[in-house]
């Protein structure tokens, strides 16, 4: 029971970790495609 | 501040090795804003004038000083600080990477209130080339330390971020400005106060997430490879001793190469573009060729660095030096038959290759020489940047200002400095072809003083 909980907090933690830092590089690169696609315009 | 210390960020049982590398992009992700600092240039021409430069204004020259400053800090921080970095432990380096890349753009936003330039390059030049130098360097053992079966991997994960993020400095940036500005102020100051503790939080969760592993810890299913293999090394070697290896210098000689080789091409990418194919580029779809170099430069950090897991560091390294040597040879042959496409294709792959260069590298290190003092030395290899970042684009540069001079159009002005680019991969190939082991004299003994530090 105990490992049980301790294996969903680190899920959590790993999910807000990688959101944390994945989310703004995803907007980052999603900016930055828009941009990209002008060459092909 | 007894928290920073390595033997309070031992992981305790129970902790995922997957969280160490988001703490490294905390780190990674706000001191890679030095390749957006550009976006900055302009409005601080206009501090005074607001709409145009007044005489007093800063001078776009001067400007171009803070950059270099801080990338010249950088190397050198890296480099003198890499064993405090590496004994001290990740999270107080971290830590100490965060005051001053944060304090840095405080520092800054005095000195652009007070319009004093020597106080900028005071903020973002020193303070802040300190921190891009820390912070660079201080997820990169414990990442290695984590992933022993992955480490090309692991450290190509962080150092992606350093090439990522511009995309997110640049645009935020840009917004904060208009935000802050006003008919009668440029809104440089407040964006950069607001940027020091935006960094400063981001980075200081990096610092409180990162955890090295407990001694003798080895991730589930994992066994070292028994049968030795030649260039991956079980032994470590001193910093001290490393640089004194021609290993090392042959490796910063590859690393300097393949840098010289895509920063000179990555600062002129939007004039070459349009240069080459007069009317078919606009600067707009320039800019948009720049950017698609930035995103190949962050893929190819994270792809390179995983393959060189199964290929080996070295046989990367001649894919680097071989098919790029291709490639720009390709490039006048694109410009000659008007072909934007393969033009554009030729420098997403070379860009993938400068920054899996980048990123490949510590793991070329930690095979060399042992993971004990990876950091410190991948510190010392920095230098090898700073001296590519004056060297490619000087070269790029004053070639094809030569070429214009000797009457040559400015279509086919690149393709001595293609050439040459090929010529200096060739270089980096041989470099890497002369890489060995490192002589069994430089190993670290059981006994050795210098070990207990970091053991």
């Amino acid at each position: 029971m105990a490992n049980q909980t301790q294996d969903s907090s680190m899920k959590l933690k790993l999910i807000l970790a990688w959101g944390f830092v994945g989310i703004p590089l995803a907007w980052g690169v999603v900016q930055t495609i828009e941009n990209a696609m002008k060459l092909f315009q | 501040m007894s928290f920073l210390d390595r033997s309070h960020t031992i992981a305790e049982p129970g902790f995922s090795r997957w969280l160490v590398p988001p703490a490294a992009l905390c780190i990674h992700l706000c001191i890679g804003q030095a390749y957006a600092f550009s976006v900055f240039n302009l409005p601080m021409t206009k501090l005074i004038g607001i709409t145009a430069s007044a005489p007093n204004d800063w001078k776009l020259t001067d400007l171009g000083w803070i950059f270099s400053i801080a990338i010249v800090v950088l190397g050198l921080s890296a480099a003198f600080l890499g064993r405090w970095v590496e004994e001290g432990g990740p999270r107080r380096a971290m830590f100490t990477a965060a005051c001053c890349f944060g304090g840095g753009f405080l520092v800054s936003a005095a000195g652009v209130y007070a319009h004093n330039l020597w106080i900028v390059y005071l903020g973002y030049g020193l303070l802040g080339g300190i921190g891009l130098g820390l912070g660079y360097i201080s997820p990169v053992s414990t990442l290695i330390k984590w992933f022993p079966d992955r480490p090309g991997m692991a450290t190509g994960m962080a150092i992606m971020g350093f090439g990522g993020a511009a995309f997110i400095a640049s645009p935020l940036s840009v917004w904060l400005m208009a935000k802050f500005s006003t008919p009668t102020h440029v809104g440089v100051a407040e964006t950069f106060i607001v940027l020091g503790c935006v960094y400063f939080v981001f980075m200081m969760v990096g610092a409180a997430i990162v955890r090295v592993p407990a001694p003798g810890w080895k991730p589930e299913g994992y066994t070292a490879p028994v049968v030795a293999q030649r260039l991956i090394t079980k032994n470590d070697v001193f910093v001290y001793d490393a640089i004194k290896t021609p290993q090392f210098w042959l490796i910063w000689w590859v690393l300097c190469l393949n840098v010289t080789a895509g920063i000179g091409v990555l600062g002129q990418a939007s004039a070459m573009s349009q240069e080459m194919f007069p009317g078919h580029v606009t600067a707009i779809a320039a800019a948009g060729f720049v950017g698609l170099l930035s995103l190949f430069n962050m893929i190819g950090r994270f792809f390179w660095a995983s393959t060189s897991d199964i290929i080996g560091r070295k046989s990367t390294y001649f894919c680097f030096f071989a098919i790029g040597t291709v490639l720009y040879c390709l490039v006048p042959w694109t410009g000659s038959i008007g072909s934007v496409a393969l033009f554009v294709l030729c420098f997403v792959v070379i860009m993938s290759m400068y920054g899996g260069g980048f990123a490949t590298v510590p793991a070329y290190l930690k095979d060399m020489f042992g993971t004990r003092y990876v950091g410190a030395i991948h510190g010392w290899l920095i230098t090898a940047w700073s001296a590519a970042g004056i060297f490619g684009p000087v070269l790029v540069n004053y070639i094809r200002q030569y070429q214009i001079d000797h009457g040559v159009p400015k279509a086919q002005a690149y393709n001595t400095t293609m050439y040459i680019m090929a010529g200096l991969l060739v270089v980096g190939f041989i470099c890497n072809f002369m890489i060995k082991a490192v002589s069994e004299r430089y190993h670290m003994k059981a006994n050795d003083a210098r070990a207990a530090a970091t053991a």
